[in-house]
């Protein structure tokens, strides 16, 4: 009897060691998110549950927006073609989990770069691909033209799980204002209860705001206070523990920004490749080996800018041209008095 | 020996299986947890929570601990699954009983009543009473009071608050009616059994009930005022109101899908319990002598009781654990407050769902434990 107890414990303790041992090498090895990734033949992306500009599907089940060309931009660069993204739409309570346990490999879903997300949860924030504030939207007829306005009692609708319900916290606080937070767990949910009068106002990033005006009633009948609460920059996100994976994210969000400091577009890319410049035809892949450090070869880049365009012609299609903010404000490059400054390429 | 050994080797086999299974996910768990850098421990809770909730039993704001808020968040679940289930007992025995009765109409409309709201699943009806029913509520500005002080708006319903002066002795005056009471019952019934002499319990207990409270506001000091919620102006167009206690339109939503749709498993069991007692036993007690409110509290209740609790206690479960729905309308329950926000604001994932599945289940038990001590009390004494 005490044979068979002995022999099974020693087993179970045979498979928690091999169970222990594989998966630190695993984790050792050269991403291993990019070899899942290549053997899948998707990127799986977890996007927002509908954001005009940011990550939006229509009604044929497209998604567009610029953390879908994120997303994209990464496909282009590991699996040759923009178009390989298996998206997830997720609420901002899931998100983080999603990440983390797994079930998606890059979360470009309009997330705010905190220190607390960065170190505690164990994620990695790769870059900023849009620099955002907090702002406050009311209805044009209140009257409301500055949140000094803002009095005793006031409801404010807004998303939970999100940095938002920590800087509504700290605005009210810190000018004694008493105001009853309301938090729902899905965006349309919240612009519901907005529109129908249960707020007096809504909170979010400010981009947010534009965006969901557009899908609001009367958009005309609400404004965007000029204050800016906070600042958000929002950006890509992958779990911790692959720095390989980590690295393609991030250089692949800053070639689409340098691509447009150095003037190359998806239509004029290839005859780039002929150009005098080297720091532009290493951008093309006519220069260096700037793929191989990744595992990728070396049209990695070329692809992204082919595919999916720099990140001013990402900005255009997604957010100006939608009228969800035709201003680039400081999402404009360095060079032209915006924010956008990415370190080289080479 | 040899047979001993074959009755264990299966229960050691399952426990080993157990044991792996367990300790495998553990492991994987912290494997998993370490390669992402992700520490394990429950110092966050007394961290500040630095987020405001909407409604709250005890003072809570963004400067206390993540253990209050988790306090908050409890406190939210119990006060909607208290009032749901006096609610939906209420309802449920009434329309139980109304569908035994012998109108016609009666009958037909609590058998509708029932095939209609248990067959719609609950988050529907959550939606349907937050999202359509309360929503056509109008504006506060435009809200007709109800009775006189309470204003009904798309904000919440408004109802004056109490202010209580020597509150303690009003108290005190109800514990004292309840001592009383308790005392006259035994003596009541000591009474009966050996004099067989009846005194009118009912009448004593209501008048007890009546003229010691009165006497602590005559001569105890004890005294009432209401705060009555006043419209109040935050811009041109919008209002609220001030003073006063606002209940959340997302809480009265909740009570009302919750009550509506288990009333009607409750109305169920009721049914049951009456159809359970066999119809010699009206007939016996009509024959000795008996009236019929006698018969429905002396012979029928006692015994259908004991046939209605223990299916009854299943439902007050489901409408305990039914509450989580709760996170779907941003009423600021556990699962919104604690499993929502402060695991979204700390990451401790592990920690915050460990912490709150195992608060449903002692939630869960204690419900169970209490009904469970009344169907003790009730069921047949052997002797």
């Amino acid at each position: 009897m005490f044979n068979v107890i002995r022999k099974l414990t020693s087993f179970a303790a045979m498979v928690a060691v091999l169970f222990v041992f594989t998966t630190e090498t695993m984790a050792a090895k050269k991403s291993k998110t990019l070899k899942n990734t290549q053997k899948k033949g998707f990127v799986r992306c977890g996007v927002s549950q509908g954001l005009p500009g940011f990550s939006n599907a229509d009604a044929s089940g497209n998604w567009t927006g610029i953390d879908v060309d994120v997303c994209r931009a990464v496909a282009a660069a590991v699996l040759g073609d923009a178009n390989k993204v298996k998206f997830t739409p997720l609420s901002a309570k899931e998100r983080f989990t999603a990440l983390t346990s797994g079930e998606i490999d890059i979360l470009s879903r309009n997330t705010t770069w905190t220190l607390s997300r960065d170190a505690d949860i164990g994620l990695t924030f790769v870059g900023v691909n849009f620099y955002d504030g907090q702002g406050f939207m009311v209805r044009k007829n209140s009257g409301i033209t500055s949140t000094s306005q803002f009095k005793n009692g006031i409801s404010a609708c807004t998303n939970i799980g999100t940095t938002t319900e920590l800087n509504m916290r700290d605005f009210f606080n810190s000018r004694g204002i008493s105001y009853e937070p309301v938090a729902f767990e899905k965006a349309d949910e919240v612009v519901a209860a907005y529109d129908a009068g249960r707020c007096d106002t809504y909170t979010t990033d400010k981009s947010g705001l534009a965006a969901q005006r557009t899908k609001m009633k009367n958009p005309d009948e609400h404004i965007v206070l000029p204050e800016t609460i906070s600042k958000e920059p929002l950006g890509p996100v992958v779990r911790q523990g692959d720095a390989v994976w980590e690295d393609i994210v991030r250089w692949s969000l800053n070639t689409m920004i340098e691509a447009e400091e150095y003037g190359i577009t998806s239509a004029n890319a290839d005859s780039m490749k002929t150009s005098d410049n080297p720091a532009i035809k290493r951008l093309v892949g006519a220069e260096g080996e700037m793929g191989a450090a990744f595992g990728l070869d070396n049209d990695w880049n070329l692809r992204i800018i082919k595919q999916v365009g720099n990140y001013g012609e990402s900005y255009k299609r997604n957010i100006a041209d939608t009228g969800i903010l035709p201003d680039r404000g400081p999402n404009q490059l360095w060079t032209k008095g915006g924010i956008l400054y990415v370190p080289p390429a080479r | 020996m040899n047979n001993k050994i074959k009755r264990f080797i299966p229960q050691i086999l399952t426990l080993l299986f157990v044991i792996g299974v367990i300790g495998f996910f553990t492991l994987n768990a912290q494997v998993n947890m370490d390669n992402r850098g992700i520490d394990f421990g429950f110092g966050f809770l007394k961290q500040e929570s630095s987020f405001d909730v909407q409604f709250s039993l005890i003072e809570y704001s963004g400067s206390h601990s993540y253990a209050r808020a988790y306090l908050v968040g409890l406190l939210n679940t119990l006060l909607v699954s208290f009032i749901s289930i006096i609610f939906c007992t209420i309802l449920g025995v009434i329309i139980g009983v109304s569908r035994l009765s012998s109108n016609f109409l009666i009958r037909n409309s609590a058998a509708w009543y029932v095939e209609f709201f248990r067959n719609i699943p609950l988050l529907l009806q959550i939606f349907f009473w937050y999202y359509a029913a309360l929503r056509a509520l109008p504006l506060p500005e435009k809200a007709a009071p109800w009775f006189g002080v309470t204003f009904m708006t798309i904000k919440g319903y408004y109802i004056p608050s109490f202010i209580w002066n020597n509150l303690d002795v009003f108290l005190y005056s109800i514990l004292a009616v309840i001592i009383c009471i308790l005392f006259i019952n035994s003596y009541a019934k000591k009474l009966r059994e050996t004099s067989g002499k009846q005194i009118p319990l009912f009448f004593i207990s209501i008048g007890l009930l009546i003229v010691l409270p009165a006497l602590s506001f005559l001569i105890g000091g004890v005294s009432l005022d209401f705060e009555i919620p006043v419209l109040k102006k935050l811009s041109q167009t919008s209002y609220t109101y001030e003073g006063g206690i606002g209940l959340p339109p997302e809480l009265i939503a909740l009570v009302l899908a919750l009550s509506l749709y288990t009333s009607t498993f409750v109305a169920e069991c009721v049914r049951a319990g009456i159809q359970g007692v066999s119809k010699g036993q009206k007939e016996a007690a009509a024959s000795v002598g008996l009236t019929p409110n006698q018969i429905l509290k002396l012979v029928i209740m006692p015994q259908a009781l004991r046939i209605i609790i223990p299916p009854t206690t299943n439902q007050y479960l489901n409408l305990t654990k039914n509450s989580s729905l709760a996170a779907a309308i941003a009423y600021p329950d556990l699962v919104l407050v604690f499993a929502g926000t402060a695991l979204m604001q700390t990451g401790k994932a592990i920690e915050i769902v460990s912490i709150t599945m195992l608060t449903y289940l002692s939630i869960s038990l204690a419900i169970a434990a209490l009904m469970n001590w009344y169907n003790k009390k009730i069921e047949i004494k052997e002797k």
